[in-house]
């Protein structure tokens, strides 16, 4: 009995082999971009986001070059304190470390006996002391990233410090008042919601009347009706860009909200009549039935008897609905712009204008990433029964 | 309480037709079954009386009043469908109620009305329950509770048993029977099940094809078939078909079945007189053909030889799978009965009891 449990286990290694590797090959590029996220800005493109919890590299060359004299606080000489702010200050670069350290002391060389750092060394030394000195805080991790990416802050240092002092941009204020910002992740967050949140909901509000109708009304061309509405999930959403652009140029649509409530709702509905039609349609008529013979219209029926039953395909539907256009850019390039811009676009706009500006752009990849998951963890059991909805009945 | 008509009734799926001028007279707290086999057009008829199917032409009147073109909820009707359509995301309690309350009865009648029912049907302990979370039994109650609670005047049955295991499906039929006889009320309840059929129904609507075939007593269907196929339907096994001939010899009809003969009995022979010399089908039910020793006192019977092919014994009886020439039939006989796989037997035909179909028509000669 023993052995077989002991076979049983070992028979299902592999497969949790495989899963661990699969949890491994999401987890970790996003624990490095979530790592990344949370590290200064100065040391995002120097060093890998594994590297955070490693002592300066600036500290090494400092205890073997340095210490012997200056003191592994820096104080210990006091005609040389290196924790004075005002003598460390004025040496930005390498390239003046290196000169000073070149020059004699009292005729006798600065570094004794020791060769010269080499000039990335005088760098790291120099960024070093700068932390060493207090000019510069060099905490492992911060949350400037999040606020720079939320308040839309677009200089060479950080919103925290250019606030400080009082250098920020004529977009800024300074006050809570930045997050609504509108070149900010946080404006977008919210533009985001405005525009995700309707569009799931009302295709999915009027797919459920029709799924309703065509799965339990007899009417004359119910057939023809629904093949050709499910034969409609086949257009290419990119075809209709422009006569509906221009449609809403038109009627002054463009740029507004409802632009794209109405366009997600049209491609959304499709496949949602097509999704919750075999799902009522798999239900037990003798149920509807019953309910017909009970007292009940169509239209208690169906919020009586329906849409209860239908929650777990309604639920995966939304959940389907609302990542796509959540992840969605190109609707929202096309109908909404820079007007009123969401995370999708605020996110491409970094990579193009601010090459260099990848801290920010791992702080705004989480914050677009943070409702998609709250959404999938807390719905996994919808999510896993929509993937099965029409296939498997129940 | 009401009487139901099915006046010419027809209903056709587009080409087939389900139903075939059906006329069917029910009367108040009768409690009628339509039996036959599947595909027949019963539960077709059923629908078409609750409005779940559009009848294409005739009339369907519960009272006096044409209830064709009425929507189902006003036609004061309740159904026991065979799933039981109990709705799953209601407990036993709102599953009762959801008719009463659609029809905005008054929350304290309602309680009264579901809390009554309840007992009446002993699942008041399972009130809050989930359908779900009852056994096939339990949710059958549910399903009749529901039904009892609307106070319908027609209630309907659609073989509301089929799910149910041997036992409880028994016990079941006892419990509607009883409910019948409480409610005072009239039921039309569908089966494909003779038994059922037999031990429940004031009367037996026999259908075929879509048409009725007789509609009479259990007993009168029993004893008087009138045509070949519900004499063939009713009773288990299946009585057995002889095709005969009906010759006059010295006085007296004799059927003449190729590899035996028996003479029609006096009291038997008038109806038969005008058929002689035709060609007939005998029917005899397996429990009229006996084991020579043990068949009762004061019956006319015809000795048959028989070569016994499969014998099986149900403890009260035995059934023999018989030959006579080349023509297999089935006989029910005593317990005791000697007869073994592979013997020449002799058997005792009760000829009080047998029937005689016309050949072409099929129908019972009387």
């Amino acid at each position: 009995m023993n052995t077989d449990r002991l076979r049983r286990r070992l028979g299902g290694l592999p497969i949790h082999i495989l899963l661990l590797g699969l949890c491994a090959l999401w987890l970790l590029p996003t624990l490095g971009l979530l790592v990344t996220s949370l590290r200064p800005f100065q040391v995002v493109t120097e060093s890998g986001w594994w590297t955070a919890l490693r002592p300066p590299p600036g500290a090494q060359v400092y205890a073997t070059q340095c210490a012997e004299c200056h003191g592994s606080n820096g104080a210990q000489l006091p005609e040389a304190d290196l924790s004075d702010p005002a003598l460390v200050g004025p040496y930005r670069r390498s390239i003046m470390l290196l000169g000073m350290l070149r020059d004699e002391i009292d005729g006798q060389p600065h570094m004794g006996g020791k060769p010269l750092p080499t000039p990335q060394e005088a760098a790291d030394v120099v960024d070093y002391l700068r932390g060493l000195s207090g000019i510069e805080t060099h905490s492992a991790f911060t949350f400037d990233n999040y606020i720079d990416a939320l308040t839309g802050y677009r200089g060479t240092t950080n919103y925290r410090t250019d606030c400080a002092a009082g250098t920020q941009s004529v977009d800024l204020s300074c006050t809570l008042a930045d997050l609504g910002n509108p070149r900010g992740m946080g404006r977008a967050f919210l533009n985001s919601l405005m525009v995700a949140v309707p569009s799931t909901i009302l295709p999915i509000l009027f797919a459920a009347f029709a799924a309703y109708a065509f799965a339990w009304m007899s009417f004359r061309g119910r057939i023809v009706l629904f093949a050709l509405l499910v034969g409609l999930q086949v257009v290419p959403l990119q075809m209709t860009l422009i006569p509906i652009s221009r449609l809403y140029a038109d009627l002054g649509l463009t740029g507004t909200f409802l632009a794209v409530w109405l366009f997600h709702t049209g491609f959304g509905m499709p496949y949602a009549i097509y999704l919750l039609r075999n799902f009522l349609g798999g239900l037990p008529r003798e149920l509807f039935e019953s309910a017909y013979l009970d007292g009940a219209s169509h239209w208690t029926a169906f919020y009586r008897l329906a849409i209860p039953l239908a929650v777990p395909a309604i639920a995966s539907l939304a959940i389907f609905q609302f990542l796509w256009i959540w992840n969605d850019l190109l609707v929202a390039l096309v109908f909404l712009g820079g007007q009123n811009p969401v995370l999708t676009y605020q996110i491409s706009n970094m990579v193009t204008s601010l090459g260099s500006g990848w801290h920010l752009l791992t702080a705004a990849a989480f914050i677009s990433m943070l409702l998609p998951m709250i959404i999938f963890l807390s719905l996994q059991r919808y999510f896993v029964r929509g993937l099965l909805a029409g296939s498997v009945k129940g | 309480m009401a009487s139901v008509t099915y006046d010419h009734v027809t209903k056709k799926f587009g080409e087939t037709t389900a139903i075939n001028d059906l006329n069917i007279a029910i009367e108040d707290k009768e409690f009628l079954v339509l039996v036959g086999p599947s595909g027949c057009g019963k539960s077709t008829a059923l629908r078409c009386l609750a409005g779940l199917e559009e009848i294409t032409s005739g009339r369907i009147l519960i009272g006096s009043r044409d209830v064709s073109n009425v929507a189902p909820k006003d036609r004061d009707i309740a159904m026991v469908f065979q799933s039981y359509a109990l709705y799953p995301h209601m407990s036993v309690y709102d599953n009762m109620a959801f008719g009463l309350k659609l029809r905005k009865t008054p929350k304290s009648e309602i309680d009264r009305r579901v809390k009554q029912a309840a007992e009446t049907l002993g699942i008041g302990h399972l009130l809050g329950r989930k359908p779900k979370q009852l056994s096939g039994g339990q949710r059958q109650r549910v399903a009749v509770g529901r039904a009892i609670v609307r106070e319908p005047a027609v209630f309907l049955f659609d073989e509301p048993l089929s799910n149910l295991d041997a036992k409880l499906r028994v016990q079941t039929r006892a419990e509607i029977s009883k409910l019948h006889q409480r409610l005072q009320t009239t039921f039309i309840y569908v089966t494909h099940d003779q038994v059922e059929a037999m031990t429940m129904a004031s009367r037996i609507a026999v259908l075929k094809d879509g048409v009725l075939q007789q509609l009479d007593s259990p007993q009168n269907l029993y004893d008087l078939p009138t045509n070949v196929f519900v004499a063939g339907f009713i009773g288990s096994p299946a009585m057995n078909f002889f095709d005969a001939r009906l010759n006059r010899g010295n006085g007296k009809l004799v059927v003449d079945a190729g590899t035996f003969s028996v003479t029609v009995p006096e009291n038997k022979a008038g109806p038969y007189q005008p058929h002689a010399g035709q060609n007939v089908i005998l029917g005899i039910r397996p429990e009229d053909i006996h084991d020579p020793n043990y068949s009762p006192p004061g019956i006319h019977q015809a000795l048959v030889s028989a070569r016994v092919e499969m014998t099986e014994l149900m403890g009260n009886e035995v059934f023999l799978y018989l030959t006579t020439g080349d023509k297999n039939y089935t006989a029910r006989v005593d317990p005791r009965s000697q007869a073994r796989i592979g013997r020449d037997i002799q058997v005792a035909m009760n000829v009080d009891n047998m029937q005689l179909f016309d050949k072409g028509t099929e129908l019972a000669i009387r």
